[in-house]
């Protein structure tokens, strides 16, 4: 009965249910209100896709490609032809241009592709010939020749012209390369230069700012192929003017507009205050000024600019000054906003441009709030590789061809000439300015560029080999162009804006604090693109030019400015239908996808931006509440039948820069859609840059300890690449026994962290023990030393060249010299070396023992008759290189090879394996770092009812003042991990949760808080309290005790004060400096501070003359010629000298004696 | 709180004397209390009849590499010091000296060594004297290795194929591949036992063709205390034997889940007159994870101690030495100890 009952019970609720859903289906589309909202599982494979085609380091890699292929043809076409002054007839014209393989620059090689290892051992350029296609005059003919070669390019790693491009990991193998090696910068003289990403105002934008005095100013950097100048319309005392470096004094504004051709006041309040009356009354002082000033017309308005222009430096020929009117025109169409271009003297765009920038001034007059934010990422553009290396080689270029054409014309101008002039004989014997140009740029980091002024510093640096990290965190960073000494905090504050573009958490501490950063993962930088189609497509949909209009009709409530990279292109009155129409075009593939277009509310105006260095990222296209990419599309994704660009081609996700991405409603779960909503993020944790990814539960933590941590995880000693042992760099540290982390992020695993580590995962017990682990100390297991934690290997480059001097002399290596009685006994010295006076490889080394015997030639200069061979012209001194170091080594690798200019090079690698040792620094992955206090026998630790006992014990006073929670959860899931037999996952925002890892924890017999029964290793009692016992990741860090420990007793001095030398590397005295010397004196210990300062010092006994004061010698007065009334005393070294130096400038100091007891 | 001590009686003599108290967030009563005149009226003399009455050993598990044995009525120091030596002073043999003739393999000379170092050797270290330092190496305190490997490609080996164990030859040198080049009397003195490292299968380094390794090992009987390798265990550890009182009784849901909160074979659950009853069987394979003491329903209900001379001790013996053998020898070491001091107390109190 009951059962039935029961029965025809359910069968009614599923009924009833079957109707309300068939009523949801008709109100929300199949939806029930209770229905979990169906997610797309798994979207962050969009990632791994996304590093796959684009790379973490691409935007070096696209911008280079791109100077290479694209932007290299642009710049020679601007510069194509070198004409003759002396022969009008002559003209040479580039008609292309192309960049070659990398090839070693010497033309006999057998095989002359080559790999960049190559240049990294031989202390090579990877380079590649640049050849261009040339069509010029030879007598009466026109002669076309391709492919002459006129210098040598860098070659960006893994660009398009790289050997490594598109090359497996066996290919890779081959030519000892590391797969994952970002590539991404250059080798220099053997040296991997990275040029640094470089943080600056976006050009040819205005941006309205306050100057220091309260003043509103809009400020537009104009940026050309030729020129790049300023220009400003301020105020001052309530009226605009315009300012510019060529002219002189501010001009006011209505006489600039005049002097440009817009002579009516009508017009020009119009243009500027459309017809609202606050403009009106807030601009007419300016026109009344003009008034005043009596100037009406364009000449007058000229007259008047023309007698403030700077006298322009380029001299034309001598006499013919043009008037000063035309002067100002000229300045005006050219240098003044320089990209607004004036063509056939149609000065309407330009006024226009003038007249929004006047008001905008004006609106930030009336309303504070409209001045713009420097600061906002959206006004940044990022200045790569490719551009920098374009504008050097267009500088280079513009030098090559002005040597060229003075070469040309010294011989044009020889009246009779043996042989037919051929142009292509000097191009080939030209020099290699352009070569040594790139190379003396980025090796040493200047650029200097002629035609913009331009000297910068330190725009390269070398890339840091340390860890696999420190080399990729260096191929995202951002310089800024900041002073570092200004004390301001705006540029350095962390931007709402960088959200997703800017690593929040990857910055240094210190004076660079906030203005070197760091790319996210998923970012992107734009290279320049196309205008012709955008401007096109503008008025394809409906934008009208505003050349047409009057002011009342631009400034109507509906009517949107439409800007392009800045310039003024036209109004639109149906902005929404426009932007839409515009996004729908690139989200069809249409025009590029990098294009952004966005609405700015504030100004009326919609933005059209393809210019390059733009931070863009991409996200999911949401419409009508729902993602557009599907599971399904993810499955695809997974099982390789889609790719992440064909991802951008169905319109499912585009790329937003920071201006649109302001400009959309972007969610950050899909759960938390609205109906606004425009995008979703496609993984929250790719705000992070790739060092911040590698802590785990970034969340969990104080946000300045993710900080020290991104700054600590790159002096971590770890793997740094599968080809570290074919390496030999100045300095390489290596960890003997790296491991992965038993708590990793998908960032780890996608970077390859988890490939090439740094660190280990050592036991931890969080206690206290012994004492000696306050102040952050560790306390570590002498076991687990003994059985390899923390082991490390410290290679260093050792190397000399083999010179060939003027003369014809040249050094030489000479073998171990041996007894003279017994040939083999060789001095303990020499007993490393080899018959051929290197250090045999394999042998152990001894501090003082001598690597590379090598002998110089005792005279290098004057001639000793070039074809004499004879060894005994010349004789020979020993230089040998002998080791220093406080420890033995063994010789790792001898290489001998030649440089490019046939010198021989000789590097020795020496190899010191340490391990861990008191005071050496350790840190795990939160920015907690410390020093090893104490080493503690196994049998002496806290073992746990398993029989586990620690490899490191740390001090829990680690914790409350750090609160770095994601520690405590990382020990949590490594022990769950470690429990279960699998890795886990400390994904920022995500990652295993701490309930799942309890329960593991529980499952196991473990308590759910991590914290263990502990029994004394010493007494054998159980300790009182339970102790948080647990794998943590621990990185060894490269300061270590051996590099740094440092004491003298007597030691050197240096020579002329004769004061203990400084430093560690010269055995130095440690200085007693002048805080130390103020306690000394406050305290009244006048015997010790004579003997800090002095006698331990540089103490000097010198004789004075008690007569003349002067100091004399042995005993002798050679002033007063007497021996009589000498007195010996002591002074230090330092003073005698001082009295000697002032005797020398004619200023005498004597000393007057006294007794005084 | 007043009612916990009414039922468990936590300060009682006996408690405190002979448990250890595991609390929710605490252990309490750790130290050992049994030493005469510290509690009012009991007589806590230690008596050698009374020791040999209670002393007990019991092995419960014995295997070539691990042993698991009871050790009960001893003091914690003395359950300790024998750990303790386990671990530190009971001498080996192990790897100390390499001589590196040629290595063109990826693993550098300081590295092979140290890995060399670490393998444990099947040597009888009682039948070898301590090398000092600046002695020459004997038959009598010296075992000599060699360790020679050469890759090749191995030509019956297809060209496709990948596996680098079937396409080269050696390209893995393994602990087995290290020959003992017995010295003096040694092959006569070990002939019944080989000397040969315990384990045949630790990778030592890989290689790839032309690559070899060539070196002459030398062992040395040395103890734990100077390097782990010398240590003849894994591990040698205790812990006490559990004990879970439950006060009154644990009935119905709360019985099961009573049971969920101990590892199988703990707590039982038993049905008497149709109700379900939580019964301890088995306390010593608790893991003592205090996870009972989360749950509210049980507090007051269950008080979780630890015995504290029942000691339940694990050796596990890296394989050198049998455990049982170690415990032998650990015993040996400890004695010698004691003799030692007895002398020296002798002594002194002979020349008063």
């Amino acid at each position: 009965m009951i059962s039935k009952n029961m029965d025809e019970a359910k069968e009614d609720i599923r009924r009833g249910i079957k109707d309300a859903k068939a009523h949801a289906e008709a109100l929300f589309g199949g939806k029930g209100l209770t229905d979990p909202i169906p997610t797309v599982e798994d979207k962050w494979k969009l990632l791994p896709a996304f590093l796959k085609v684009k790379g973490l380091v691409k935007q070096h890699i696209d911008s280079f490609n791109y100077f290479i292929n694209v932007d290299l043809e642009k710049i020679i076409k601007a510069n194509e032809r070198v004409k003759s002054d002396v022969d009008p007839h002559f003209y040479l014209k580039y008609t292309g241009i192309r960049v070659g393989a990398p090839e070693r620059p010497d033309q006999e090689a057998m095989n002359r592709s080559y790999t960049p290892h190559e240049c990294r051992l031989r202390d090579l350029t990877y380079s590649a010939n640049i050849y261009v296609d040339i069509e010029y005059v030879r007598g009466r003919q026109i002669v076309r020749r391709k492919g002459v070669p006129i210098g040598r390019m860098p070659i960006m790693l893994r660009s398009s012209h790289c050997v490594l491009t598109g090359r497996n990991e066996m290919e890779l193998a081959k030519m000892t390369e590391c797969p994952l090696d970002p590539g991404g910068y250059f080798v220099v003289k053997g040296v991997e230069k990275v040029i640094l990403v470089q943080e600056q105002m976006s050009k040819n934008r205005i941006i309205v700012d306050v100057d220091r005095k309260g003043f509103v100013q809009a400020g537009v950097t104009s940026s050309t192929m030729e020129r790049k100048s300023k220009t400003y319309v301020g105020t001052k005392h309530g009226k605009i003017y315009l300012k510019h470096n060529s002219i002189a004094e501010d001009i006011p504004i209505v006489v600039a507009l005049k002097a440009m051709g817009m002579q009516s006041d009508k017009e020009i309040t119009q243009l500027v205050c459309g017809q609202d009356s606050k403009y009106i009354d807030k601009f007419s002082p300016n026109l009344e000024e003009c008034s005043k000033m009596k100037i009406f017309t364009q000449q007058q308005a000229l007259d008047f600019i023309g007698s403030k222009v700077k006298a322009p430096k380029r001299s034309f020929a001598p006499g013919i000054r043009r008037p000063a009117s035309e002067e100002a025109l000229d300045i005006l169409a050219t240098v003044v906003l320089a990209h607004v271009e004036v063509h056939d003297n149609n000065f309407r765009p330009k006024c226009i441009y003038v007249a929004v920038m006047t008001r905008r001034v004006v609106m930030a007059m009336l309303r504070g709030d409209l001045v713009d934010d420097r600061d906002y990422v959206g006004n940044k553009r990022l200045e790569l590789a490719g551009q920098l290396l374009s504008l050097l080689f267009e500088d280079l270029f513009k030098k090559f061809n002005s040597d060229l054409k003075m070469n040309i014309d010294k011989v044009l101008k020889k009246p009779n000439r043996t042989q037919e002039f051929d142009v292509y004989t000097q191009l080939l014997f030209h020099g290699d300015h352009i070569t040594s140009g790139f190379v003396r740029a980025i090796s040493s980091g200047n650029w200097s560029l002629k035609r913009f002024k331009m000297e910068r510093a330190g725009i390269t640096q070398v890339l840091s080999r340390l860890s696999f990290i420190s080399a990729l965190g260096m191929m995202t960073r951002i310089s800024s162009q900041f002073e570092k000494t200004r004390k301001v905090s705006g540029p350095r504050a962390l931007q709402p804006s960088q959200w997703g573009m800017l690593c929040p958490s990857d910055t240094p501490e210190g004076e660079a604090c906030g203005l070197v950063k760091n790319l996210a993962l998923m970012t992107h930088i734009t290279v320049d693109d196309e205008e012709e189609p955008l401007v096109k497509l503008a008025f394809i949909l409906g934008v009208e030019d505003v050349s047409l209009l009057t002011g009342p009709e631009v400034y109507l409530p509906d009517t949107f400015m439409v800007f392009l990279n800045g310039n003024i292109l036209g109004i639109t009155r149906h902005s929404k239908q426009f932007v839409a129409a515009f996004r729908r075009m690139r989200r069809a593939g249409r025009i590029s996808e990098f294009v952004s277009i966005f609405i700015s509310d504030h100004h009326n105006s919609v933005h059209i931006s393809c210019d390059g260095g733009r931070i863009c990222r991409p996200l999911i296209i949401v419409e009508n509440g729902k993602p557009r990419v599907r599971s399904e599309h993810i499955e695809h994704l997974s099982a390789g039948k889609l790719s992440f660009d064909d991802f951008l081609q169905l319109g499912l996700i585009e790329y937003l820069d920071v201006n649109e991405e302001s400009d959309s409603n972007i969610a950050l779960y899909e759960r938390e859609i609205i109906p606004e909503s425009t995008h979703v993020e496609i993984e929250p944790f790719t705000i992070l840059g790739a060092v911040a990814g590698l802590i785990p539960y970034p969340h969990h933590n104080q946000s300045p300890r993710n900080t020290y941590q991104c700054a600590m995880g790159k002096q971590a000693i770890g793997a740094i690449a599968y080809n570290q042992l074919n390496r030999i760099d100045t300095l390489l540290y290596l960890m003997v026994y790296p491991q992965q982390p038993m708590v990793k992020t998908k960032t780890i695993e996608m970077i390859g962290y988890d490939k090439l580590p740094a660190g280990q995962n050592a036991t931890v017990a969080v206690m206290s023990n012994s004492g000696y682990d306050i102040e952050d100390a560790l306390v570590l297991n002498k076991a687990s030393l003994d059985r390899g934690y923390g082991r490390c290997q410290v290679l260093r480059k050792y190397a000399t060249l083999l010179r060939q001097y003027p003369n014809g002399s040249y050094d030489r290596l000479a073998d171990p010299p041996v007894h003279p009685d017994n040939p083999d006994v060789v001095q303990e010295k020499f007993e490393v070396l080899d018959k051929d006076g290197i250090a045999s490889v394999g042998e152990r080394i001894k501090p003082g023992q001598v690597y590379i015997n090598k002998q110089m030639p005792t005279n290098t200069s004057s001639d000793i008759g070039a074809n004499s061979r004879d060894p005994t012209a010349n004789a020979y001194k020993n230089a040998p290189m002998s080791y220093k170091s406080a420890m033995e080594g063994y010789v790792d690798k001898v290489l001998m090879t030649t440089t490019d200019n046939d010198q021989t090079l000789i590097k020795a690698l020496i190899r010191q394996t340490r391990r861990p040792e008191l005071g050496d620094k350790f840190s795990s992955r939160h920015g907690q770092k410390g020093v090893c206090g104490i080493i503690i026998q196994q049998e002496d630790m806290p073992f746990s009812d398993l029989g586990v006992c620690p490899d490191v014990i740390m001090n829990p006073h680690g914790f409350p003042s750090r609160m770095t929670v994601g520690k405590m959860i990382e020990l949590l899931a490594g022990k769950a991990g470690v429990l279960k037999g699998e890795l886990q996952y400390g994904t920022a925002f995500g990652g295993s949760k701490v309930e799942d890892m309890s329960r593991i924890l529980i499952e196991n017999g473990f308590s759910y808080s991590g914290k263990d029964y502990v029994t004394s290793g010493v007494t054998g009692e159980p300790l009182s309290a339970y102790i948080y016992f647990g794998p943590v990741y621990y990185q060894k860090l490269k300061h270590m005790v051996m590099d740094k420990m440092h004491s003298r007793s007597r030691g050197p001095r240096a020579v002329l004060t004769r004061q203990p030398t400084e430093g560690r590397s010269r055995d130095g005295g440690l200085r007693l400096g002048e805080m130390e010397r103020d306690c000394l004196i406050g305290y009244g210990a006048s015997m010790l501070l004579l003997e800090r300062l002095m006698i331990s010092s540089d103490i000097f006994e010198i004789h004075v003359c008690e007569m003349c004061g002067l100091l004399g010698y042995a005993g002798w007065c050679q002033h007063c010629k007497s021996s009589k009334g000498m007195a010996k005393m002591q002074i230090p070294y330092a003073c005698k000298l001082l009295f000697q130096e002032l005797q020398s400038m004619n200023v005498i100091p004597r000393l007057q004696l006294q007794n005084v007891f | 709180m007043v009612a916990e001590k009414k039922n468990f009686k936590h300060n009682d003599v006996e408690t405190l004397r002979s448990r250890v108290i595991v609390e929710r967030d605490r252990v309490t009563s750790t130290a050992s209390t049994d030493f005469p005149h510290n509690y009012p009226g009991v007589d806590l003399a230690w008596d050698f009849e009374k020791f040999k009455e209670n002393f007990k050993i019991k092995i419960n598990r014995l295997s070539k590499t691990e042993m698991e044995f009871d050790m009960i009525g001893v003091d914690a120091a003395i359950a300790n010091a024998f750990r303790r030596i386990l671990i530190a002073e009971v001498p080996t043999m192990a790897i100390s000296n390499v001589f590196v003739m040629n290595n063109t393999s990826v693993v550098v000379d300081e590295v092979l060594a140290h890995r060399l170092g670490l393998i444990p050797i099947l040597a009888d270290p009682t039948k070898f004297d301590f090398k000092a330092k600046e002695e020459t190496p004997t038959d009598l305190n010296t075992i000599v290795f060699r360790l020679t490997a050469q890759c090749k490609h191995n030509p019956k080996a297809s060209s496709t194929e990948t596996d680098p164990l079937k396409k080269y030859i050696h390209s893995s040198v393994y602990s087995g591949d290290l020959v003992w080049d017995p010295k003096g009397d040694q092959a006569e003195r070990f002939k019944d036992c080989p000397i040969k490292p315990v384990y045949d299968d630790i990778v030592i380094t890989k290689l790839r063709p032309g690559q070899e390794v060539e070196v002459e090992v030398h062992c040395e009987k040395g103890l734990g205390q100077d390097h782990a390798k010398w240590s003849p265990v894994a591990t040698a550890a205790y812990r006490l034997m559990p004990e879970i009182l439950i006060n009154g009784e644990i009935t119905g849901e709360d019985a099961v889940k009573f049971q969920s909160c101990f590892p199988e074979g703990v707590v039982d659950v038993v049905v008497e007159n149709g109700v379900k009853k939580a019964v301890v069987v088995n306390a010593r394979k608790d893991t003592v994870s205090r996870e009972v003491l989360r749950h509210a329903e049980f507090e007051n209900k269950v008080k979780l101690t630890r015995v504290r001379d029942h000691f339940i001790f694990t050796i596990e013996s890296v394989g050198s030495i049998e455990p049982q053998d170690l415990l032998v020898q650990a015993v040996q070491v400890l004695m010698d100890k004691c003799a030692q001091v007895k002398r020296a107390l002798q002594a002194t109190l002979q020349s008063d």
